[in-house]
């Protein structure tokens, strides 16, 4: 389905791009406007702060300091380990208290390992200036930002770095910058594109330098309409050819699929990745953060977060990462009384948080206070009537309720047939749910059961390539030991006539074995030792007594034991 | 008739020889299904031998604690036959777990080396020895003939970034 968005007439030119439409989506309650009438509110230093080494997509950062260790603001405190990676850096100056395990933002309210810092109220920044990208090799650029710790902020926390690369093709023709921000109740990305839409389109630029790209789109969601005037206001001098396309909001028009759809009509394949189809997504505060880290030399230790809610206050504030939850809710003038729990993130996607020790990490956009009159609880779950409501909702096309009696029955493999890994876990089809079955739960479920198998099958080949290499080592070692023995055997005359091999071998060994003893025997005699030539005679009688007990116990020890 | 009989013979006869499976697939396909923890706890001196026990029908399925039931499940889809609770002569499925070597108390004897199916233990004669627990599968064969008793398994705890989403426990609506 096509539409034209209507527009005023000096913007006609700019309006005339045909949007298209994804399957599905919902409308929730928007709840945005409780959080943008205040604007972004830069927070204060807290009294701790902890760093997860662990905060985006891959491999965790490996410690660079030691308890004890001063560091400086935007030092690097992590640094990227394997190719999907990224650094984390001291958000403020301080002293390294710790290296210990925290309770991080994660489904599980287990602990991960963290780098505490006390900070020390300076607030020092490291030697630090832009970075001349232009005259630079794009590798030596890249590695750079993966080094300063920039990965996507719309969510999923990708490192950028892999991102901007063109790939062999050294062009990716759109870029897209996503201001769609669909979920409920968060605002930290409309807020940024109001107050800062000039950086935003100045990391663009960045962005369109690195990937060569001929177009470069912003969608925002129409209900941003402030957001969508200053990006206007703004792509007038930023330099460069840029479409602000307010597209229609539903929920999730924000998802990076979703959009590309909307703007293009162009849709990522199945398991495949945006970049198969000529286009590169990256959320605004993303290239918020790299025009931070290329035109000023910063690395990423803050960012926006919507704190709303149940609280007194909600507003955005500009929060250094690693500032616990508990100080930010305070912030934003305490929670009342009736809250019941906090989320990260919005209702659709969010992670139950499991204290508000937890820091704010780089995917932390909205801390959201829950209680039981904003968020009733779900009634208690009905079975499946087979509606198929949710596959209408469902924007990624797929057949929710199939995946549900397949992910119910631990019947994996179907569920990967059913396309399980192109679910966005979205919770549209929770949503629409007449049932209310926690459709959700049980997809990250399967996906989780299926990942750790096939973590656990790599473990098994692994295994058993060792343990085959073993058992050929071992073979071959016994089979060279027996080469040389034959070896050593052909090269003296046999005194016994041989049946069998393993004869042969017992006598080449004992021929062998007393070849040696003989060779010794010679070498002994042939020398005297040097002190006992001038001893006195009483001394001689006693070595030599002394020599015979020897050469008993030596033919004692001969005589065969078990023969 | 007889001759297409004769015909038909020949060529089977020729086929069999011709086109002669090396290795038995059905021993392959039975090992890709067992763990790897070469724990011998099956009475095999391994998991291959096990699954070749189990291709010639001289075990049942059902003797693989690594395995646990999803194992005999899928070893039961793959031979077509009827599935069988794990027989506790062989011992229970436990957490995964990795040994570890109390360095301190190590007398560098080598033996727990020439135990480890997968080599995963490092060290020589006189040297402390270590275990590499990235290697290790867990099957305990190193404790035993540890003189000094220095060997120990460790469950593995779960972490972020092994923990899994547990299966949706739903409070169905109890009609009143």
């Amino acid at each position: 389905m096509e539409m034209e968005i209507p527009g005023g007439a000096n913007e006609s030119a700019r309006m005339s791009r045909t949007l298209y439409e994804f399957n599905g989506g919902v409308h929730p309650d928007e709840h945005k406007q409780v959080s943008t009438s205040r604007a972004i509110g830069i927070a204060p230093l807290p009294k701790q702060i902890i760093v997860p080494l662990s905060q985006h997509i891959g491999q965790a950062a490996k410690p660079l300091v030691g308890v004890g260790d001063q560091v400086l603001k935007g030092q690097r405190i992590g640094q990227a380990e394997g190719y999907v990676s990224v650094s984390v850096h001291a958000p403020t100056s301080g002293t390294v208290t710790a290296i210990a395990e925290h309770t991080v933002a994660h489904p599980s309210g287990l602990s991960d390992l963290c780098v505490h810092i006390a900070p020390d109220g300076a607030d020092q920044w490291i030697t630090h200036a832009a970075l001349d990208y232009r005259n630079m090799a794009p590798s030596h650029l890249r590695n750079l930002l993966r080094d300063m710790g920039i990965a996507g902020l719309g969510g999923a926390v990708f490192p950028s770095f892999i991102k901007l690369n063109p790939g062999a093709a050294q062009k990716v023709p759109t870029l897209i910058l996503n201001g769609g921000e669909c979920e409920p109740w968060i605002s930290c990305d409309d807020m940024l594109m109001r107050e800062r839409a000039g950086e935003i389109l100045q990391g663009a630029a960045i962005m369109r330098f690195m990937l060569n790209s001929d177009e470069v789109l912003v969608g925002v969601e129409d209900n941003k309409p402030e957001a969508i005037a200053a990006l206007r206001a703004a792509a007038g001098d930023c330099g460069f050819p840029v479409e602000i396309v307010a597209v229609p909001t539903i929920y999730p028009g924000g998802g990076a699929k979703q959009l590309i759809k909307v703007l293009t009509d162009k849709e990522v394949p199945s398991g495949g990745r945006s970049t198969d189809i000529g286009v590169a997504t990256f959320n605004v505060g993303t290239a918020y953060a790299l025009h931070r880290a290329v035109h000023h030399g910063e690395p990423l230790i803050s960012r926006i977060v919507t704190v709303t809610g149940n609280v007194h206050r909600p507003q955005n504030f500009e929060v250094l990462i690693g500032t616990p939850v508990a100080e930010l809710v305070r912030l934003a003038g305490a929670v009342k009384d009736d809250t019941s729990g906090y989320l990260m993130g919005g209702p659709m996607m969010g992670i139950t948080l499991a204290s508000t020790d937890v820091p704010v990490v780089k995917a932390t956009n909205c801390i959201l206070a829950q209680s039981p009159a904003l968020f009733p609880p779900t009634p208690p779950a009905m079975p499946c009537i087979r509606c198929t409501r949710c596959a209408q909702a469902c924007p990624a096309d797929l057949q929710p309720q199939e995946l549900f009696w397949f992910a119910r029955a631990k019947n994996f493999g179907k569920t990967q047939e059913y396309k399980l890994f192109d679910c966005i876990e979205c919770g549209c089809c929770s949503y629409v749910c007449p049932s209310h079955i926690p459709l959700v739960q049980y997809y990250r479920y399967a996906k989780s059961e299926i990942w750790a198998r096939e973590k656990d099958k790599k473990a098994a080949d692994h295994a058993r390539d060792r343990h085959e290499f073993r058992q050929q080592r071992i073979e071959r070692e016994k089979q060279e030991r027996a080469e040389k023995l034959a070896q050593r055997v052909s090269t003296k005359p046999a005194t016994v006539d041989s049946d069998s091999p393993e004869d042969a071998a017992a006598t080449a060994k004992k021929a062998a074995i007393q070849a040696a003893i003989e060779r010794a025997k010679a070498k002994k005699d042939s020398v005297t030792p040097k002190n006992i030539t001038d001893l006195p005679p009483e001394k001689l009688q006693e070595i030599a007594e002394i020599e015979a007990r020897r050469a008993k116990i030596r033919e004692i020890a001969q005589q065969p034991v078990d023969e | 008739m007889a001759g297409l009989a004769i015909f038909l013979g020949a060529a089977l006869g020729f086929a069999a020889v011709r086109f002669k499976v090396q290795e038995d697939p059905i021993v392959e396909q039975i090992d890709a299904i067992l763990p790897q923890t070469q724990c011998g706890q099956c009475g095999f001196p391994g998991c291959k031998p096990y699954a070749t026990a189990i291709a010639n029908g001289e075990a049942e399925i059902n003797q693989c604690p690594p395995g646990g039931e999803d194992g005999i499940h899928k070893l039961a889809e793959l031979l077509g036959v009827e599935f069988k609770p794990l027989n506790d002569e062989h011992g229970e499925p436990k957490p995964k777990a990795v040994a570890v070597i109390d360095e301190a108390t190590c007398i560098g004897c080598t033996l727990c080396i020439q135990a480890c199916p997968v080599d995963a233990i490092l060290g020589a004669a006189k040297q402390m020895h270590t275990v590499i627990a990235q290697e290790c599968t867990g099957c305990e064969l190193c404790i035993a003939p540890c003189p000094v008793d220095c060997i120990s398994m460790d469950t593995i705890q779960e972490a972020v970034a092994t923990w899994k989403w547990k299966y949706p426990v739903v409070q169905m609506k109890v009609r009143a």
